[in-house]
């Protein structure tokens, strides 16, 4: 590893900290008799509301639907997700630490299957919410209608637009895979250097496929 | 420390990305503008200093228990009527003439809950005689005198709870009605809650109108125990058809938010109101044991009277077939509309996710041809496809009422998506949407609900307010917007707030209300008791623990303004009479200390005030009504000893009055010289 992937991944484990204090994600609600909006923010421990009544004021709302309440307490993946995050954290600074690449590698792809496995989970508790709606208990009921907000983009949700995007600790977890695989870049752009100087013949075989990740 | 290109290339990218996707976020999360009004709104709007509105504009007070009087298209508030609240800034329900106004079975009421003003019509127009309004929490109905804008006449509703579906006219003011929004046990008593199948029943009430002073109880129809919502009488072919819309046909009785929200269908309840009339006349009513109280305030006099009346003629539709239909109506429905046509009902289905409305035509039809769906407690229910003539599909969310233009079109409030839909009679398609501020709850076009509409503007009366006007604490005025609707689109024109929550409005052009204005009452025909005609006629009387001052007010003073020989333990009346026989001139009177409101005199009318005082002492009174020039010297004072003392009666009349009585000048009604002497006065 390259003293600069070491930096990078370091730096990209300091940055996951973040999560602990930043918003991953928000969804916000607006409609007509809402020009002030009602919002959510996804924490990594918890689910709150974008103001301290909001998310009683959308679970009030979405009594009318038969939507579950959306509650932090019934969601067990806001209970793991810190130590998941702590263990990414403490392996990114082992990396940067140790410098062994095929841990770097390790690191980064274990990071991008639990980003993944997280945007899945996500879109699995929307649809549920949104789906899995008390008929018995539901006031409106519209054949057909149902109420997934969408993991990134707007959409309308009867009154609502519903409009979901990463917060600042999300970006920041994105910046920091960045980060992790920008590492992993210089990392093999150096082991293939290293290969070719060793080699000491002609190169071209080794220099021809674009980088996987690189952005032009 | 040198970056490759490569990686400097990717960091950019990466940059890039975030701040296109900070950016999206700050728009995504944007307000968005509240729809702006029309570039030439403003001179639509406008009205010039000296100039009058177009239309008189009556909007229910909602909770305030009054009607507010606004002008359109300026917004521009003109009046409060008082009707079922208390008033203390006209003393109406205070001074001892208003008094029996508000008397019920259950005592003396201090408020009600106002939702539907209703013009009386001739001929299905309305004609600026009468407006009515009902009061909701204790079942009653009011008539105010478009000439004084006064109530005159209040009239509850027995065998009654929640008189929501009120007081809707026939075209003709014969009847308005009353139906029961909660359905009781009938006659009220002691149940339990759990036997509502058995026990609840709900009434519509057909109350004779068209004589003031007279209102009284035609006929009430036992009805089964639904929750009875809104009405409106047919029109044309319909004429002689009163519709109902009813909910709650699941006769849940807790948690009817949700219980109440299971059938897909509830009814339209269509009542054959003729038919009824001849039942009735056949002797099918029974009489039935009710109580209830008439008030009605005497024009001679002022002085407003209570009959307490003990009896009403109840009709059990099963023994006169043909008297009520129910007509399966999507979902929950609120409003019933009649067109201006009169072949079209329309309902507002709050929770249907289409506009339903029925074929007058093809009811009869239906009924002809027996399409029935069996019945509910003896009442034909008819099939819905034997009576809808169309639905309007995709009208927006929550529709509640609809109005129309008289043009071919018809105008949906949507609660839950906020706007104003219009479409079109007879397609069904929707033509035009206005969005509103918010939650919209009934809409408003002048004679919209009549035979002939006058199809210029609309009023949205919107349930939410939020941020549409300066903000002033949690409690905020209610929103009322003003829409162009004269042409194929629809323009946004004004906003102004409202007072109390209106719910219904009534407006008409002003001309047909604008010149029938009383100015003043004239003194020689008020007929009050205690009223004085001139300024000499003033003076106190004991009779056992009862003082009575006759007092004359003219500017700038009382007559008498010295009072002496009241003491504690008396009880006082001040008959206060406005003798000025001038436009505007309005004279008030408040005693210090006393646990009473005001008295607001207009010109030639005689108010009272009762006054217990409780402690020795001297106690000043005055006008509150800034009436002339020596406004701050209209005053005087009442003397009040202890009790048993020696200080004789005593009310003087004022030095101007003693001057003008000895020049043989009393101020009488029509005398020049009085007239004269209080111009120079100003």
């Amino acid at each position: 590893m390259t003293r600069l992937s070491r930096l990078l991944v370091g730096a990209a484990a300091l940055l996951l900290l973040l999560v602990y204090v930043l918003p991953l994600w928000h969804v916000r609600l607006m409609a007509p008799q809402y020009p002030e909006g009602l919002g959510m923010a996804i924490h990594i421990n918890t689910v709150k509301g974008a103001t301290e009544n909001d998310l009683n004021n959308i679970n009030g709302l979405n009594h009318y639907i038969g939507m579950q309440r959306i509650e932090a307490d019934a969601i067990p993946e806001l209970k793991i997700m810190p130590w998941i995050v702590g263990a990414l954290i403490a392996g990114g600074l082992l990396v940067a630490a140790l410098g062994k690449r095929r841990l770097l590698y390790c690191w980064s792809g274990g990071f991008a299957l639990l980003g993944i496995a997280g945007l899945v989970d996500f879109w699995r508790w929307e649809y549920d919410y949104g789906h899995n709606l008390d008929m018995e208990q539901a006031i409106l009921k519209i054949p057909g209608m149902s109420y997934q907000p969408p993991l990134i983009g707007s959409k309308q949700l009867l009154n609502f637009t519903a409009t979901s995007w990463p917060a600042a600790g999300g970006m920041a977890t994105m910046l920091a895979f960045v980060l992790g695989a920008v590492a992993v870049v210089l990392s093999v752009r150096a082991r293939r250097a290293e290969r070719a100087e060793r080699r000491s013949a002609v190169v071209l075989e080794s220099a021809g496929p674009a980088l996987p990740l690189a952005v032009r | 420390m040198t970056i490759p290109k490569r990686f400097r290339t990717l960091l950019l990218g990466t940059a890039a990305a975030v701040a296109a996707g900070v950016g999206f976020y700050a728009c995504s999360t944007t307000t968005g503008g509240a729809s702006l009004a029309d570039g030439d709104a403003a001179s639509k709007v406008y009205v010039a200093p000296g100039k009058y509105d177009q239309y008189y504009a009556f909007l229910s007070g909602g909770y305030n228990g009054q009607i507010g009087v606004y002008g359109l298209p300026s917004g521009r508030l003109l009046k409060f009527v008082s009707v079922f609240s208390q008033n203390p800034e006209t003393g109406w329900g205070y001074n001892e003439e208003t008094k029996p106004m508000l008397q019920t079975t259950y005592g003396s009421i201090p408020w009600d809950d106002t939702h539907h003003p209703e013009l009386s019509q001739t001929d299905g127009v309305p004609d600026g005689r009468w407006l009515f309004i009902n009061g909701n929490n204790t079942p009653r109905v009011a008539r105010v005198d478009l000439t004084t804008f006064e109530t005159t006449e209040i009239l509850q509703i027995p065998n009654s709870a929640g008189g929501h579906a009120s007081p809707f006219t026939t075209p003709d003011t014969k009847y308005i009605v009353s139906a029961t929004r909660f359905s009781v046990p009938m006659p009220n008593a002691d149940v339990p809650i759990n036997s509502y199948k058995k026990n609840f029943k709900g009434t519509v009430s057909f109350i004779r109108a068209d004589q003031p002073g007279k209102m009284d109880i035609a006929f009430q129809i036992m009805m089964p125990g639904y929750n009875y919502d809104l009405g409106h009488a047919g029109k044309g072919p319909s004429d002689g058809w009163f519709f109902f819309t009813t909910y709650n046909t699941e006769q849940a009785y807790e948690k009817l938010e949700l219980n109440a929200s299971q059938n897909d269908k509830d009814f339209m309840a269509a009542v054959n109101y003729r038919a009824a009339e001849q039942c009735v006349a056949q002797g099918k009513a029974r009489a039935t044991p009710s109580d209830y109280f008439h008030n009605v305030l005497d024009e001679k006099t002022g002085q407003a009277h209570s009959e307490r009346k003990t009896s009403v003629l109840m009709l059990d539709p099963t023994t006169c077939p043909g008297v009520v239909y129910f007509l399966p109506t999507p979902k929950s429905p609120h409003g019933v509309d009649i067109d201006p046509s009169g072949e079209y009902m329309v309902a507002g289905g709050k929770l249907a996710t289409v506009i339903p409305v029925h074929s007058f035509s093809k009811m009869l039809k239906a009924i002809a041809d027996k399409q029935f769906d069996g019945d509910e407690y003896g009442i034909p229910v008819l099939k819905y496809g034997a009576t809808i003539a169309g639905e309007v599909q995709k009208p927006g969310l929550g529709p509640l009422h609809t109005e129309f233009d008289g043009k071919g079109n018809a105008y949906t409030s949507m609660f839950i998506s906020s706007e104003i839909v219009k479409w079109k009679l007879g397609t069904w398609e929707v033509l035009d949407r206005m969005p509103v501020f918010y939650s919209v709850g009934h809409l408003m076009i002048p004679g919209g609900d009549s035979r002939k509409p006058w199809g210029q503007y609309a009023l949205s009366l919107n349930k939410i307010t939020k941020d549409r006007y300066l903000p002033t604490g949690p409690e905020l005025s209610q929103s009322a917007q003003l829409i162009d609707i004269s042409g194929d689109k629809m323009k946004m024109l004004l906003d102004f707030p409202t007072i109390g929550e209106p719910h219904y409005a009534q407006a008409i052009p002003a001309d047909l209300i604008r010149n029938k204005q009383l100015k003043f009452y004239k003194l020689a025909d008020n007929k009050h008791e205690s009223m004085v005609k001139a300024e000499s006629e003033g003076g106190i009387t004991r009779s056992g623990k009862r003082v009575d001052i006759k007092m004359a007010a003219i500017r700038s003073h009382f007559a008498p303004d010295n009072i002496e020989g009241v003491q504690v333990g008396d009880t006082v009346y001040f008959h206060v009479t406005n003798i000025e026989q001038d436009w505007d001139i309005v004279h008030g009177f408040a005693v210090l200390g006393a646990e009473n409101s005001e008295l607001i005199m207009a010109p030639g009318a005689t108010r009272t005030l009762k006054w217990i005082p409780k402690s020795t002492g001297v106690y000043p009174f005055y006008c509150t009504d800034f009436c002339s020039a020596l406004h701050q010297e209209m005053q005087g004072y009442v003397r009040v000893s202890a009790a048993g003392s020696s200080v004789p009666l005593m009310a003087n009349i004022s030095r101007k009055a003693a001057a003008q009585m000895s020049k043989g000048n009393d101020a009488t009604a029509d005398s020049p010289t009085t007239r004269k002497a209080t111009g120079k006065e100003r």
